[in-house]
This record gives C-alpha cells, structure tokens and sequence, in this order.
C-alpha cells in the first residue's frame, strides 16, 4: 500500500475517529477547568479514575450507561478535591495537579488489586458496539468513519458541540469565561467565583473521567495500570492548540488522532527501512510543529493559573 | 448530664505497650527462618509490572504452585519502579528471605550490587545478560521458549493463507525478539516466500493501541496475527482472523481467534532454584535452560477448539520438530535481533 493511498482508505478514517474519541472528551474537559482559570494537570489519573470506574461497574454488572455515569461522578469527585485545593485554597495549580495525578493512579491500582485480588488476566466486559446511524452510515469514507462508531464516540462530538453553545451563549458561559478572564469583575456582579471555578473543575473532571471510560468501555474491553499512557498529557497541549476554543481543540485532537493512525499505517509500508521509534514519535513531533505554528497567536485565558482571593486587590 | 456507654477495651496505655512490642517484633524477623532446614523456602518477588502481565504471571503462577506444595513462602510486590527496585530488593533481603526472584533488566547494576552486599542470599532474576563470577549468588534467567515458538510459526504458517503475518509488540528487547525471530522461522518452514508485518507500539500497557496497530495491518492484508500483547487477540477476533498466542493460553477468552499458543513453563526453573537454595548449592548459573522445551520449560498449548482445523501435514511437521528438539538433534536458532517488516 502506498503512503498516500493509506489517506483515502476508509478503515484509516474509521481509526482516526476511534483514537480521537477520548482525546475529545478530556480536552473538551481541561478546556472547561482552564477558560475558568484553573489547570487541571490531575487529568492523567482522573482519567485513570474513569477508566477503572467504568470498567469496574459493568463488571460488577451495571449496565453501560450507568458505568459511564459512575465514572463521571468519580471524575466529579477529584474535580472537586482539586478544586478544593486550587481555588478556595489558592495552592499551586501545578503541583496540586500532579499530586491528584499521583494520588488518583495509586488510588486505583490499590483499589483495582483489592476487588481483584487473585486474577492473572483481568476480565472482560461485554463494551459498547458500533451503532451505525441509519441512513448516514452509508455514504463512502465518512459514513463509516462518522457514523459507524460506538455511542460514546457520537457522545464526544455533541459534547464539543454542547461546550461551545455553553461557553458562547449562555449566562453561565459567560460568567464561566469572565472568572478566567477578570475574576475581580465577576465579584463585582455579586457571582461567586469560588462557586463557577468549583463547577468548572467538577464537570472538566467528569469529561476527563468519560474520556478515560472510553478506553476500557469502548476503545478496549478491560482495565489495566497504565492504560491511559499520557493520554492526558496529549489533551493538556490540544487544549493550547485549540487556543482555548472547543472547534479548533476538537480539530486538534482528530489531527493528531490521524497522525498516531497513519503512522502504525506508514511503519508497515517502509518495510523495516526506518527505526520504529521515528514512527512512534511522529505524532508528538508534528504536533508539536502545529503548535508552534498555530499557537503563537492564541489567546489563553488572562486569569489562568492565577488564584483568586476575594477583596484582594 | 452523665453519659455513659461501652468503653473501648484499648486505653492509651495498651496501645503504646502494643506498638512497641509489634515494632521489636518486626526487628527480629531471620530468627524464625533459620531453625529448621525443613522449613519452606522463604520466597520474595519483585515485579515492575502488575502480576496480570504475562511475563510476570507465569512467575507467580508457579510460586503460588509452590505455596500450595508446601514448599515455600512466598510474599511478592508488584509494580515496582525501577527507581524503587534495588531498595526492594534490600529490604527483602534485611527482612531474611532466602530467595529473591524478579526482573533485572533495567536495573542490572543495582540488582547486582545488591546481590555483592548480601552474599548468603540466593538471587534469581529475569536478565539480558549472564552470571558473573564477582556475584556468585546472582543467577539469571529469562523465557527462552524459542522451541514452544518456533512449533507455534509453524502452525501459523500452514494457517495463513495470504501469506501474511501481523506481529505487534512492546519494546524490541532480546525476550521479544528471540521468541518473534523463532516463531518466522518456524513459518517460514511451512511458507519460505511468507510476509511478516512487524510493529512496536512502545509500551508494555497499552491493550487500545496494541489494537489499534493490529487493525493496520488487518488492513494491509494480515489474515493472522502474532500476539505478543493484549489487545491484538482482540482485533484479530473482531476482524474474524486467527492469532497466535505467546507466553500464555488465552484461547479460552478466543475460542475462534487463538489457533495455538507457545506457553511458557516457569515451574522447572523455580523448582531448580528452590532445590539448591534447600541443598546450599545455589550458584551463579544460567536458568535459561530450564525454560527449554527438553526440561519441560516450554509446550505448544493443546489445540483445543483448533482441534482438527489445522492441516495434518503440519501437526506432522511439528510432532517431528518437537520430538528432534526434545532428542537435542534439531536446536532452534537463540537470535535476539530486532525482527523487521519484509
């Protein structure tokens, strides 16, 4: 198969869509937590979190939907630790960040290997099955790749969708935007901003968390340590390549979704030729490439990172 | 108002008593395991990974055989950093185990320095590399079950029928390789002209990406799949094609995907282990060997529901192989290189 052949093969869209879908989800989260103001680097583990929670109701024989829910609520509930820590406390939001990460990951393990104490391969759940959307599924490349995944993945892409109408067009869009702006101004208009920044970690969390479900609910059938292997970190640089705007980190997250897919795609083609980890670099490489380009001109949020204490001038 | 209630049996008192004698306890904990020859082998293991890796559960899966036997005492860690490893291994050798198994690859110099400051401790441990006479109490030993491989290749090989071969794995290291390099050979022995698909994912844990790439080469025209890590079975079932399995039997979990498994035994090389730390003979010696298919250390995995769908003339094929492996009249070739796509 040739190298530009590869492009137009609808099974490589298909892949694409497929690895983009947890990136979406926990971009579009640490999207939410820094147009608020704070940075959430806890996403690794809480995406650990919703990975492992997820996965451990359906085991325990949830249903589907219910396990994504847990997993959310698990999210919402480091979001909140987070918060706790980052906002009403004013703690650095760096190290906090990576002490969730930490603690989160540890946390699952010790309560992965406590539920499962003698296990040698860890169990299967039964996950979500591709569900072809009538009609649409049928057209050519975009059919499958769009319209022939999982529940979830169709859920991503409302998500960004959802995320962009809130930001833009509602109240709490707008009062979520101000705190990461001006936060002094949004105390003058008599809102809490402990409250909004709060919330925004929480429900950032919960997206954090269902990006992680996805990969033992969807993209995979079982949990195991280590599985979300920097997934996180990737959705912390998509967030600075969308330039803090849903659209442009959902493009983010299918760019580099598309590089991964075609480079296990190109490693075949060369034959050996090349070291397979030029392949496995290339994603990063190139998006650290479009970074450069595209973020040079991006407008974070003024407020970020900078903890807000109430009357404090 | 005088409220009164069931009192806690523990006062401040007792506690304090109880602390302090649990805390002498724990300084004194060799002198039990001395006092009797008979008594089990006192048995720790440090792993980097969880004992789901597969690696690693064939490790625990034959302690755990030993435990039931009676023959040791076996307490493990799991998922220690390398960065923690040599600490582990000190504490355990402070705590008075006589045998620490484990993998050294990463931290070969560390682990051998531990074994040079306790001298009356036997170590066993996974390694790219061999004994030395500096630690006369450092053994090695890694899968080598290039033969179980090699038998499995063939298999595939009179399985495929596009002549093309998947293989996804972790990290190109000598484990890796060897038993890859093994298992062409073997189906090239079947189809010389076959084409293999090799790719690295870079990580031991990542089952989606392990998938992920497995697909790729599903759509470059794989109809049989290598499984070197968890994740490929699942593509190779879902695409309704075959795998291979490596190190353990999953056909269970893939009663249509999984044709045959090369699995590796790691009970001969615990038991030798076990046997001369008792007799007081342990040495720096190379266990590989016993992961030999001649000392039991590695088979193919029965057929089960491939029973009867693999042609004859291969069954045939591998039957003589095994019985000249087994006879020390055919070796299959111990080759760590890194294999590539063709």
């Amino acid at each position: 198969m040739d190298a530009i052949d590869i492009l137009l093969t609808g099974s490589f869209w298909v892949a694409v869509i497929r690895i983009a879908s947890p990136l979406i989800f926990a971009t579009m989260g640490e999207l939410i937590c820094e147009r608020a103001g704070v940075l959430n680097l806890g996403i690794e583990g809480i995406m650990t979190v919703g990975a492992f929670t997820g996965w451990l109701t359906v085991y325990l024989g949830g249903d589907l939907w219910l396990g994504v829910a847990i997993a959310a609520l698990a999210g919402v509930a480091f979001g909140l630790l987070h918060g706790l820590l980052t906002v009403p406390l004013g703690l650095s939001q760096h190290v906090t960040g990576i002490g969730i990460t930490l603690l989160a990951t540890s946390l699952t393990y010790f309560t992965y290997r406590v539920a499962l104490p003698e296990v040698t391969s860890p169990p299967k759940i039964e996950p979500f099955q591709p569900f072809p959307l009538p009609g649409l599924s049928g057209i050519p490349i975009v059919g499958p790749a769009l319209f022939n995944q999982t529940p979830l993945t169709y859920l991503a892409f409302v998500l960004v969708a959802v995320v962009a109408w809130i930001l833009t067009r509602t109240p709490v869009g707008i009062a979520l935007r101000a705190v990461g702006e001006n936060p002094a101004a949004v105390e003058a208009q008599g809102i809490s901003v402990t409250a909004v920044r709060m919330g925004a970690v929480a429900v950032g969390s919960a997206c954090m968390a269902v990006g992680g479900a996805f990969l033992t609910m969807s993209a995979f059938n079982s949990f195991f340590f280590e599985m979300i292997n920097g997934r996180g970190w990737v959705c912390i640089a998509l967030v600075v390549f969308g330039s803090w705007r849903p659209g442009k980190a959902l493009l983010g997250a299918v760019l580099f979704a598309a590089f991964d897919a075609y480079q296990v795609r190109l490693q075949q083609v060369t034959g050996g030729a090349i070291p397979y980890q030029v392949f496995l670099m290339l994603p990063y490489v190139l998006s650290i490439l479009a970074l450069i380009v595209v973020a040079r001109r991006a407008s974070y949020p003024k407020a970020l990172m900078a903890p807000y204490q109430k009357g404090e001038r | 108002m005088n409220v009164t209630g069931p009192t806690l049996p523990i006062t401040r008192r007792s506690l304090l008593r109880a602390t302090a004698l649990g805390a002498a306890a724990l300084t004194l904990p060799g002198f039990a395991g001395r006092a009797n020859a008979q008594a089990p082998v006192k048995v720790a293991a440090i792993y980097t990974v969880p004992v789901e890796q597969q690696w690693v559960s064939r490790i625990h899966t034959a302690a755990t055989a030993a435990v039931t036997r009676g023959e040791i005492e076996y307490v493990f860690s799991e998922s220690t950093a390398n960065g923690d490893y040599e600490r582990v291994m000190r504490e355990y050798s402070e705590a008075g185990h006589d045998l620490i198994i484990g993998e050294a690859f990463a931290v070969e110099q560390a682990a051998r320095q531990v074994a040079a400051d306790y001298p009356d401790k036997a170590f066993l441990l996974g390694s790219s590399f061999k004994p030395s006479e500096d630690t006369p109490n450092f053994a090695v030993f890694d899968n080598y079950i290039q033969d179980a491989s090699y038998l499995s290749g063939i298999v595939a090989g009179a399985l495929t029928k596009t002549g093309n071969i998947g293989m996804v794995g972790g990290f190109p290291i000598p484990e890796v390789n060897r038993l890859m390099r093994a298992f062409m050979a073997g189906a090239k022995e079947v189809k010389p002209d076959i084409t293999f698909q090799v790719a690295f994912i870079g990580s031991w844990f990542d089952p989606p990406k392990a998938k992920e790439t497995a697909f790729a080469q599903i759509d470059a025209g794989a109809d049989l799949l290598y499984a070197e890590r968890f994740g490929v079975s699942d593509a190779a079932q879902e695409k309704g094609i075959l795998a291979v399995g490596n190190v353990i039997d999953t056909q269970s979990d893939y009663p249509e995907t999984v044709a045959a498994s090369a699995l590796w035994h790691f009970e001969p090389t615990l038991d030798a282990a076990i046997a001369k730390v008792k007799a007081g003979t342990f040495t720096a010696e190379d266990y590989g060997v016993y992961s030999f298919m001649k000392e039991g250390g590695c088979t193919l995995a029965p057929l089960g529901t491939f029973e009867g769908k693999v042609p004859a003339a291969a069954m045939k094929l591998v039957a003589e192989k095994e019985a000249a492996i087994k006879a020390g009249t055919f070796v299959v070739e111990i080759n760590d290189q890194e294999p590539k796509s063709n």
